[in-house]
């Protein structure tokens, strides 16, 4: 499909357009030195320059508290949906692989209408980074630019942004975009050159082996000190889970309205390095060493996800668990590394 | 069953309801019932499998069913631990409760037919036990010499004790009872259920022996099986994890790659011995 260019004025124009119309845009907005997602209400909040978001787009494709079921109080309960059509804008290209991923993981077997439902009203919004955040190795991660799974990826390539729109969604949304040129061979010259730099510019953690490998690293790691090592520091507070793009597990909770009388089933964020992740009916927990816990979340991410999605590495590149983690030893790269090192067999 | 939504796919959250129509304490902290769906059909389940018990406002827990699908309805068993089991305790004939599934793994019900079967329970391992020893009485041909060993902590506690006594007396069965503590009005075994095994009279080599029972009990019992020269293809064990969501997505019920809540929780011993967090 061809891609179109705006100059940056004219990119303004693109955004306050859709946002005039009344569509919901989530955008890159700046949170004092630091970046989030949030309801964007104008183009000049935007920060399509920003380096790493704190938490991913996650927390809009899989909100962190999402009711499922409205019901009385020990009655019926029938099906609620949080849908609401919504752009995302300015989504880094780790971050979209990792919700192509959740959709994967949401469709595949049993399928989840919730995730579904609201996945489908959402139009995703990519684009290419234009700077480089303090921990990311997206580019170890092979992950740091995308050639599928966005309706449209933006490329800023200077004086202008490329815009180059893959999908039926993507296309409608272009509607907006007035003014807007073919990109010259000469812009897509500038934009390979950006996604050529990012290939291997987005690497502050090197992985010293191909993420294809990491499941057969995994293989023979399961017994390796390193998982002692790294989780005696651990404080178990599951922000490596939090702010990870690819986490998906949560817990289902009943919330009883102030009557008493009705009520919301809720789905919610949980995670895998929590205490109590796998206690179960009268205190037992079957992960209750922190070691195990810290293990089987760099195994989830390594082997046990990618066995379920084609071989995909659940583990994107972002880094944000490298910045979030108190204790420091949350860097999946230090790990995977240390056991390259210390493989038993080739 | 379910209200469609969207596209047509069903929610794979929403329960339906099914009323209680029969209820009992089994012992001081079981508590058992038997319930029809409201939808009239039946909940064609095959005996190994769980189903989602909620009410409404205070949650959802993964219980075994306990009944065979060759009976009208579904048995439940339900330990008073939480603020959901304790709330269940409560109910009464008429009320309802939320169920989701069945879900998860069977038991072997036609690779069995014609072996010999050894069920190995400890304490209220013997709940969903009973789903297949009950499926296997009520096939009884179909199968060749049937032995129940179970193990309960205390005297207090053992689970439906009529039952036990008609299996006690049946001829074409044997069932072996323990308990951990002796007491005065027990002339039985003492001593956990592992003590039982050597007084099987099956051919433990050639038995498929069935094994559920609390998290501490499955290393014993494998190694005096695997004592018994019992091959781990033969024996098959009922897991207990945190099934939340019970359709392969929260990541609770994990064990290593697998989902307790989809892969199991009934599991050939031999897929798990390469899977170090099973037992």
């Amino acid at each position: 499909m061809s891609v179109s260019k705006l100059n940056k004025q004219q990119f303004g124009q693109f955004v306050d357009a859709i946002l005039a119309a009344g569509r919901k845009v989530v955008g890159v907005v700046a949170k004092n030195d630091r970046f989030v997602f949030n309801t964007l209400k104008s183009a000049k909040d935007l920060r399509l320059d920003y380096d790493v978001t704190i938490l991913s787009p996650r927390k809009y494709v899989l909100p962190q508290v999402e009711p499922l079921l409205t019901f009385e109080v020990g009655g019926d309960a029938k099906s609620v949906k949080q849908n609401e059509p919504m752009i995302l804008l300015g989504i880094h290209p780790y971050d979209l692989i990792a919700i192509n991923q959740m959709d994967e993981l949401f469709s595949e077997g049993e399928y989840d209408t919730h995730y579904m439902d609201r996945r489908k009203n959402i139009t995703l919004v990519a684009c290419d980074v234009a700077k480089a955040s303090k921990n990311v190795f997206a580019s170890s991660m092979e992950t740091a630019v995308a050639d599928k799974g966005y309706d449209i990826l933006i490329t800023d390539i200077g004086d202008a942004y490329l815009l180059d729109a893959a999908t039926e969604k993507g296309q409608a949304l272009m509607a907006y975009a007035k003014g807007a040129a073919a990109a010259t061979a000469e812009d897509l010259k500038k934009r390979n050159a950006i996604q050529e730099a990012n290939k291997t510019g987005l690497n502050k953690h090197k992985l010293n082996c191909k993420p294809s490998y990491l499941p057969k690293l995994m293989e023979t790691a399961y017994n390796h000190p390193v998982w002692e090592e790294k989780a005696r520091l651990c404080y178990s507070c599951g922000s490596c889970n939090q702010v990870c793009p690819t986490c998906y597990c949560f817990d289902v909770q009943d919330r009883v309205n102030w009557d008493l009388k009705t009520g919301t089933r809720v789905r919610c964020w949980d995670g895998c390095l929590l205490e109590n992740f796998a206690t179960v009916a009268g205190n037992h927990n079957f992960r209750k060493d922190r070691s195990a816990r810290f293990r089987h979340r760099l195994y989830r991410k390594a082997k046990y996800v990618p066995e379920k999605i084609g071989g995909q590495i659940a583990c994107v590149g972002c880094g944000r668990c490298v910045t979030a983690c108190t204790a420091d030893i949350a860097n999946p790269v230090t790990v995977y590394n240390r056991l390259m090192e210390e493989r038993t067999i080739g | 069953m379910c209200e469609c939504c969207g596209n047509g796919q069903k929610d794979i959250y929403l329960p339906q309801m099914a009323t209680i129509t029969k209820h009992r304490m089994l012992n001081g902290t079981e508590f058992y019932m038997h319930l029809e769906l409201d939808s009239g059909k039946e909940l064609g389940h095959t005996p190994g499998q769980f189903v989602e018990v909620s009410i409404a406002g205070l949650g959802e827990a993964p219980i075994s069913i306990s009944s065979s699908p060759t009976q009208k309805g579904f048995e439940l068993v339900v330990r008073n631990v939480g603020s959901l089991t304790k709330a269940i305790h409560k109910l009464t004939a008429g009320q309802k409760v939320g169920i989701r599934g069945p879900f998860g793994s069977v038991y072997p019900v036609e690779l069995a037919k014609g072996r010999d079967l050894v069920f190995i329970c400890g304490g209220i391992g013997l709940v969903p036990q009973r789903s297949f020893i009950r499926y296997v009485l009520d096939n009884r041909k179909d199968y060749g010499k049937v032995t129940v060993l179970v193990g309960t902590k205390c005297y207090d506690m053992r689970l439906f004790r009529e039952e036990l006594a008609m299996w006690q007396e049946r001829k074409d069965m044997t069932l072996m009872e323990t308990i951990d503590e002796s007491r005065d009005c027990w002339d039985g075994n003492v001593g956990v259920v592992t003590t039982l095994i050597p007084k099987i009279e099956s051919d433990l080599p050639k038995s498929l022996v069935l094994v559920c029972g609390p998290p501490v009990m499955y290393k014993f019992v494998l190694m005096a099986l695997s004592e018994a020269e019992a091959p781990a293809k033969n024996i098959y064990v009922n897991l207990e994890r945190r099934m939340k969501c019970g359709v392969g997505k929260c990541g609770h019920c994990q064990i290593n790659n697998l989902y307790v809540c989809q892969d199991g929780p009934v599991f050939r011993w031999s897929d798990l011995t390469a899977v170090p967090e099973a037992i």
